[in-house]
């Protein structure tokens, strides 16, 4: 069984990344994970505001109160500071490089053109095998239009891949008013994957205090819709390769994904919900059936179901929508 | 070899020579020596060797007097050992100095020379404290300036090892140990050449060894001690020798040449002064003056005090002296004259006795200057040399103040300043907050470090630790700089706070033709209008270049936020010329690389911008020809005070209290009560602002400002009748309140620091706009005038009849007036809560005792004090002794008051019949236990006052006297952990020990706060702290459960953040015991490194983290046969990390070392785990003896019962 497949220049074991979340922030987990069965990791996003905040908030408090009163001219020894937030980021990743024998794939999570940008350099540099960017952006400006937040993402992502010649993958959100134009920008860039879709934290209001608040919000099953109709529309019209990061439980899932035109998919909230040995799990489920349905590769079932190739394209399209409301009604 | 130089402060100078020369350095914070060890712990931490090629091993003591025990036990057993200290930490130093000197063991102390605490504490320069130990048998070696304390600090070693006395080098506390100045630095070759390996091993080899067993520090009889104290003049005999050939080797190596005595000026000078420390070297500047002048001056600078060679000092004097003046930086009040006078005389006296003097005995005068560094310039240098050229100088006399009273002070010529046209004098004008001075150490190294001229800094500072003005003195030269006095005739002036302008006669400092350069909002076309009249007469007076900048909008736009530094900065040396403009922003850019590279890109390029945007800001304005508008200067103070505070703490507050006379000032360090209340420092940008349609009147904000700057009052609708138009109010909530009374909350917007506490623990929002709460922060100029009124108002409304309120119910608590407001805190202090709740329970009849410290500093700091009294003239009676002796100076206290009680209550039965006996019994038999009955008695009291009024006899006069003590005194005794863990903890346990009615409250930040931020007892494992800079590996000292061991001791662990109810009960309960109690209240500090304004958050967070267990210990109970023990949390409930992890001092650990950060977490983990189980089986113990007392008494009562059944029966 060939269970091998190709993610942005990279050869996989199979077509199982562990996605970023907590599980991947930890030497330990990982290589649980590594065991289990991962192909790829992607480390838990370092936050642009991460690498900043750290740098002012440490400014800020050894500053302040400092030359202000003739006892105390300051109030912290004066050390070397090495550990930033983000230092011990690229730590992890050249300690991690030496014991692992899967691809790592950093993941950075920003949008504005920053000193984060030049940390692309670094991560690179400590040994990062490719480059995840989150630059999902909330535009609150009612001022601001929808071009200049896509010339947002693509000025990131330029300056970016000026900045490292590792692949760079972009996690995109689904919220574009045309998401294959925006994939396919992306692609044209430089981008050597597209990773369908980030999940924005969900927000809740706490009734007690009066204050909204932001919430794990875990995926299932349920919740794959959106990254397989994109997958399967966006599937052979770009030279990056797709993975898809939402919805994807069980090997069924797994499945899907990889007809509808994926060439990995990533698996984050199934196993914080079940553990790193849930990546064996759906493995050997993969096998089975595959045994049983008679396939001998993933690269074999890979876009079977896409736009592409698929017996019901309209399935993908808005004309099959009208079908079904239109049933529903009868 | 190529010079190095090396642009740094004294304390710096010293220590970089002491941490490389010494193998065991004991250390105890003291200003303004404190710099020295946290600097040496530092260079310890970063694993910076010695020369001998190993680390110095750093040890903080929990006292000067420890630190001088371990020191003299690591030199008896050989390690090269040293310390640092200043005043009173140098005198607690002193029966170990003897010992040491006793046993010829070479040292070196490093002092920042510091005034003695006598009618007050003073944190400044003088040589009070050296002199106090000028008989130990430590040698003296003075260093007059930041380059002289680096090369004395080598040269005081090598002397020590060769002569085997111990050396006590010393230097001017602030003056020196402060200054920034450039100096030569003296390379490790050079230190090596100069400390001989022989004589390292030589005292090794005299050390406490079992394989070279003898004894040390025999106990002496009649027949040799005395001989034994004269064996080691041979050794002092040589000892000037030893330190004069030092000093030429020293010269040799580095060029530098020093002596005994130098002596500077015309070489036939007749008049000559002698003075040593850093008034020596402005002397120096100013002989040199005058004698180029023709004068016939000079001065010589002693360097080597003790032992005193007059033959050296002989050698020195020109041949041509007729009149001497000796000057002393110290007062010996009751002798014939200070030290060094005394000291010339007797050499002069002998010299001239044995006719060995080579000249005419000339006249020899002495005279006191600079004590707590007060000024001492080229004119009182003059004056004193024209007082010498009088026929019948003024002997005994002071320079610098103005005495009317014994008449001791020679007058000056103010005017007079002797300043070179080549030196660059640049004065700024700084808010604590904004950088000013940070950025001014800056650019001294920038001009320093980077070209040929040499450069000098000194910082000034205000009395508050909240909104504090700085003032930077800036030399730039190309010549040596000596001028060790204040900048009064400024090139450059800079007021990086308009406010200034308008409180401060900043423009004094201004020189004819100087540049005037003011952050200001305004643009250069209004700003005039702008100005106070007496600026703009100024400005056109002395026709100033005057440029205006809008920093605070250049480094909003470049993300520096309200951090003006570098603009300020960039300004100054665009329009200074002191280096090309060009250079100068290529070397700030270089400097901000280096300074804040390691904190990030971000945070260079941050300040990078902010240094491009501001040319395009900074302007020059066009200065018209005259005054527009009368706009005044703001009063210094407001309200309604008296002579006192008019004509002294006015001048204070003014910054003229230089020119107080002596008579002006009270004789016994008396000072009165509660003046901050005249002084509006309008500190605060935000201010609260209430909204009584949202509030829910539950005192949170009150009882939480650390300034009482928001209070609240209940008062009846027939008050309100004349309330100012924005006064707001609203029906009271509460059972205890009437129908038509009415709950106000006012905020005192002048005395306000905007650290936005309240507003953070305000639990009410608003139901349409959840954003905002019952109090919000607003801008503070608009409401300014309203405010005053209102508050005016709110402070004339009657206060609620504290017999009517529940003290122990924290909300009720805080209708209690505070005697205890407006401090100079830190905003947001964590401290001041605490205080001030005392205040307002047992204030009207409490005596405090407060341990140095940081409390001590806002409790009884000049110019204003913050302790009050009440509507009848009652309040807190407030001191500080020391910072050792606060709970035996506490207990003294108690002690004095009960035995006036005791004389009262027998002079009252005495008198029994005089005064009719149902009122002396009710006085006599009144518990007094709790307010009301306090009160009542206190009616009774009156009434006895007013009876022993008309009645005449010795008994009745004496009971008048005392009548006060019928009334229960509460005694307390304040102080931070520094004091209650470590400095005072002696005194504090044998308190606790005594069973005397007291009451302890520690302020417990976990750090030595005042002094800096140094690691305590109390600090949290892995908290960073100085004298931690690796983190704290230890656990923390557990006081309370070691006061709980006595069993007989009320002991609270309190966080008003986490429990303000369990606060509160705490608070009452302790003082109603009858028995010693101890309260240890968690307080936040900005030594912690978060924002402020969450400070009650995380005390909460400490409690949850089960990192501060509350509890409290009530012996009272167990009297009752009740459990005395409450756990008052339930454990651990969050992660130790969720709560350390929120602060710099914890997270720091994880920047500079991350295997450590992990181990520290888990020890903490350990120990909140371990505490709570520990407390739990204690109050479990504690329960199951409660019940087993339950338990014998119903088996007695039943016993009793079967008895009197069985009887009846």
């Amino acid at each position: 069984m060939n269970l091998n497949t190709s993610y942005m220049g990279l050869e996989l074991k199979n077509p199982i990344i562990a996605g970023a979340s907590p599980l991947t922030a930890s030497t330990d987990s990982i290589k649980r994970l590594e065991e289990a069965g991962a192909a790829a990791i992607v480390l838990h996003s370092i936050f642009e505001e991460q690498i900043n905040h750290e740098s002012h908030e440490i400014d800020h408090f050894l500053f302040k109160g400092s030359d202000s009163y003739a006892e105390a001219v300051g109030y912290f020894p004066d050390m070397e500071l090495s550990n930033l937030e983000s230092e011990h980021y690229l730590e992890e990743i050249a300690t991690l490089k030496k014991d692992l024998s899967i691809p790592l794939i950093a993941s950075l999570n920003g949008v504005s053109k920053g000193g984060w940008i030049e940390y692309a350099g670094k991560l690179q540099e400590a040994g990062a095998d490719g480059l995840e960017l989150n630059i999902t952006y909330i535009p609150t400006d009612p001022d601001m239009d929808g071009r200049t937040v896509e010339q947002l993402y693509i000025d990131a992502l330029q300056t970016v891949l000026d900045t490292v010649d590792i692949p760079v993958s972009v996690k995109m959100n689904a919220y574009f008013s045309a998401p294959a134009n925006m994939a396919r920008r992306f692609s044209e860039l430089g981008a050597k994957g597209l990773v369908l879709f980030d999940r924005p934290v969900h927000v809740d209001i706490d009734l007690e205090e009066l204050t909204a608040e932001q919430t794990i919000n875990y995926s299932s099953s349920a919740d794959l819709s959106e990254s397989l109709r994109w997958t399967a529309i966006l599937y052979k019209k770009l030279e990056a390769s797709l993975c898809i990061s939402t919805g994807i439980h069980t090997h069924e899932d797994l499945l899907k994904g990889m007809m509808s035109g994926a060439d990995a998919v990533q698996i984050t909230s199934a196993l914080l919900q079940h553990g790193e040995g849930h990546i064996a799990t759906v493995l050997d489920n993969l096998v089975a059936w595959m045994e049983e349905k008679e396939y001998v590769s993933i690269e074999q079932m890979k876009g079977s179901i896409s736009l592409h190739h698929t017996v019901n394209p309209a399935a993908y399209q808005r004309a099959n929508y009208m079908r079904i409301l239109t049933e529903y009604r009868y | 070899m190529s010079k190095k130089f090396e642009t740094i402060d004294g304390n710096e100078a010293v220590a970089r020579v002491a941490h490389k020369t010494n193998e065991v350095i004991a250390i105890y914070p003291i200003t303004p020596s404190s710099p020295m060890a946290e600097l040496s712990d530092t260079y310890s931490s970063k694993g910076e060797k010695n020369i001998f090629g190993s680390i110095p091993d750093i040890m903080e003591m929990q006292s000067e007097g420890g630190a001088s025990g371990s020191v003299h036990g690591a030199l008896q057993t050989g390690a090269l050992t040293t310390t640092f200290t200043a005043s009173q930490g140098l005198l607690l130093m002193i029966p170990n100095m003897y010992k040491i000197a006793g046993e010829l063991t070479p040292t070196v102390f490093h002092v920042a020379a510091r005034s003695l605490a006598a009618q007050a504490l003073s944190i400044f320069g003088d040589h009070s404290d050296v002199m106090s130990v000028r008989q130990t048998g430590f040698a003296l070696l003075a260093s007059g300036s930041v380059q002289e304390a680096h090369d004395f600090a080598l040269i005081s070693q090598a002397a020590s090892l060769r002569s085997r006395i111990p050396f006590l080098h010393f230097f001017d506390g602030f003056r020196t140990s402060h200054e920034v100045s450039k100096i030569e630095m003296i390379d490790e070759e050079t230190m090596k050449s100069m400390i001989d390996e022989e004589l390292v091993t030589a005292h090794r080899e005299r050390a406490l060894s079992p394989d070279n067993p003898f004894i040390r520090g025999t106990s002496q009889n009649p027949d040799v001690y005395f001989q034994g104290r004269e064996t080691v003049n041979s050794y002092y005999d040589v000892l000037p020798d030893i330190v004069e050939e030092e000093m030429q080797k020293f010269g040799e190596l580095t060029g530098r040449h020093y002596r005994l005595f130098d002596y500077i000026g015309a070489p036939d000078a007749d008049r000559v002064i002698v003075l040593m420390g850093s008034g020596a070297e402005t002397a120096h500047e100013a002989a040199e003056y005058f004698a180029e002048q023709g004068e016939k001056i000079g001065i010589v600078k002693v360097r080597l005090y003790r032992s005193f060679s007059a033959k050296h000092f002989i050698e020195s004097l020109p041949k041509s002296v007729e009149s001497i003046a000796v000057l002393d930086r110290t007062k010996e009040v009751g002798g014939t004259g200070e030290p060094l006078y005394l000291d010339i005389v007797t050499a002069l006296s002998e010299m001239n006795e044995t006719d060995t003097l080579p000249f005419e005995m000339p006249r020899i005068i002495g005279g006191r200057y600079g004590l707590s560094s007060k000024e001492f310039t080229p004119a009182m240098v003059k004056a004193v040399f024209d007082e010498l050229s009088k026929a019948s100088p003024k002997n005994h006399f002071t320079i610098g103040i103005h005495d009317d009273v014994t008449h001791t002070s020679l007058e000056w010529d103010e005017t007079l300043s002797i300043e070179k046209d080549d030196v660059l004098r640049g004065v700024f004008f700084g808010l604590g907050s904004d950088g000013t001075v940070g950025a001014n150490k800056n650019s001294i190294k920038i001009i320093g470090n980077g070209t040929d001229n040499y450069a000098q800094g000194y910082f000034v500072y205000d009395s508050n630790k909240s909104g504090s003005m700085t003032t930077s003195h800036l030399r730039f030269g190309p010549n040596l700089i000596r001028s060790s006095y204040l900048i009064s005739d400024a090139n450059f002036v800079a007021c990086h706070q308009s406010v200034f302008l308008e409180k401060f006669d900043i423009l004094k400092y201004a020189s004819k033709g100087a540049t005037f350069l003011l952050n200001t909002p305004f643009s250069r076309e209004i700003v005039w209008s702008r100005l106070p009249a007496k600026v703009q007469r100024e400005i056109i007076d002395k026709s100033l270049k005057f440029y205006v900048i809008d920093a605070y909008s250049v480094a909003k736009k470049t993300g520096m936020g309200r951090r003006i530094n570098t603009v300020m900065q960039t300004c100054f040396f665009a329009i200074s010329g002191v280096l090309e403009r060009e250079l100068a922003i290529e070397k700030i850019k270089e400097s901000i690389e280096k300074t804040y590279g390691k904190k990030g890109r971000k945070i260079v390029e941050m300040n990078y911008a902010a240094i491009d945007n501001t040319l395009e800001h900074l302007h020059e304005v066009d200065v018209p020809e005259s005054v527009i508008g009368d706009r005044p200067l703001q009063p210094a103070v407001k309200g309604n005070y008296d002579d006192f505070v008019a004509q002294i703490t006015a001048k204070l507050i003014e910054g003229e209290g230089d020119d107080l006379k002596v008579s002006q000032i009270p004789v016994d360090g008396t000072w009165p009560s509660g003046t901050t209340q005249y002084q509006k420092r309008n500190t605060a940008i935000e201010v609260p602002l209430w909204d009584p349609d949202v509030c829910i009147q539950c005192n949170k904000c009150v009882i939480v400002c650390p300034h009482a700057a928001i209070r609240s009052k209940v008062i009846d609708e027939s008050a309100l009748e004349k309330a100012p138009e924005n006064f707001h109010f609203i029906k009271a909530k509460g059972k205890t309140f009437e129908e038509d009374e009415h709950f106000t909350l006012q905020v005192a917007v002048e005395d306000c620091t905007g650290c936005a506490l309240c507003v953070e623990v305000c639990p009410a929002k608003n139901k349409s706009q959840t954003n905002l709460k019952a109090i919000n922060m607003v801008e503070q100029e608009p409401l300014r005038e309203t405010g005053e009124k209102n508050w005016e108002f709110f402070m004339e409304l009657p206060n609620y009849d504290r017999s009517k309120l529940d003290h122990a119910k924290a909300k009720e608590s805080q209708f209690l007036e505070p005697l205890f407001e407006f401090s100079g805190a830190c905003p947001g202090c964590g401290e001041t809560p605490y205080v001030k709740l005392a205040s307002q329970l047992f204030g009207d009849r409490m005596v405090i005792a407060n341990a140095t410290g940081c409390s001590s500093i806002y409790g009884g700091n000049l110019p204003t004090t913050p302790w009050k009294k009440n509507a009848d003239g009652l309040g807190p009676a407030w001191s500080n002794s020391l910072f050792e002796d606060n709970a035996e100076f506490g207990l003294g206290f108690r002690l004095a008051i009960d035995k006036h009680t005791e004389n009262a209550r027998n002079l009252l039965s005495s008198l029994k019949e005089e005064v009719g006996v149902e009122l002396a019994q009710s006085i006599l038999n009144s518990e007094q236990h709790d307010e009301p009955e306090i009160f009542e008695q206190r009616e009774r009291v009156a009434a006895l006052k007013e009876k022993l009024a008309s009645m005449k006899g010795n008994e009745a006069k004496r009971l008048r006297s005392l009548a006060n003590y019928l009334v229960k005194k509460s005694v307390w005794m304040m102080g931070g952990d520094g004091w209650a863990y470590d400095i005072g903890y002696g005194g504090l346990d044998h308190t606790l020990a005594s069973g005397k009615n007291v009451n302890i409250l520690v302020l417990d930040t976990q750090v030595y706060s005042n002094t800096g931020g140094q690691e305590s007892k109390a600090t949290f494992t892995g908290a960073v702290a100085k004298f931690a800079a690796g983190g704290k590996a230890q656990l923390p000292k557990d006081l309370a459960l070691m006061a709980i061991a006595y069993e007989n001791v009320y002991v609270a662990r309190v966080s008003m953040g986490a429990n303000d109810a369990q606060t509160v009960k705490a608070f009452i309960e302790a003082e109603r015991y009858d028995g010693p109690s101890i309260i240890i209240a968690y307080s936040h500090c900005v030594a912690h490194g978060y924002d402020l304004k969450y400070g009650m958050d995380h005390q909460k967070l400490a409690v949850d983290a089960g990192l501060w267990p509350l509890f409290r210990y009530n012996p009272q109970l167990a009297l009752e046969g009740k459990n005395p023990m409450s756990v008052d949390y339930k454990g651990p409930k969050i992660d130790v990390k969720n709560f350390m992890y929120q602060e710099t001092r914890f997270k720091m650990v994880e920047k500079i070392n991350a295997g450590a950060a992990k181990e520290y977490l888990e020890t903490a983990r350990t120990h909140a785990a371990t505490m709570f189980d520990r407390y739990k089986n204690l109050e479990a113990y504690y329960e199951k003896e409660a019940e087993k007392i339950a338990e014998q008494e119903e088996a007695v009562m039943q016993a009793e019962t079967a008895e009197k059944t069985g009887a009846q029966s």
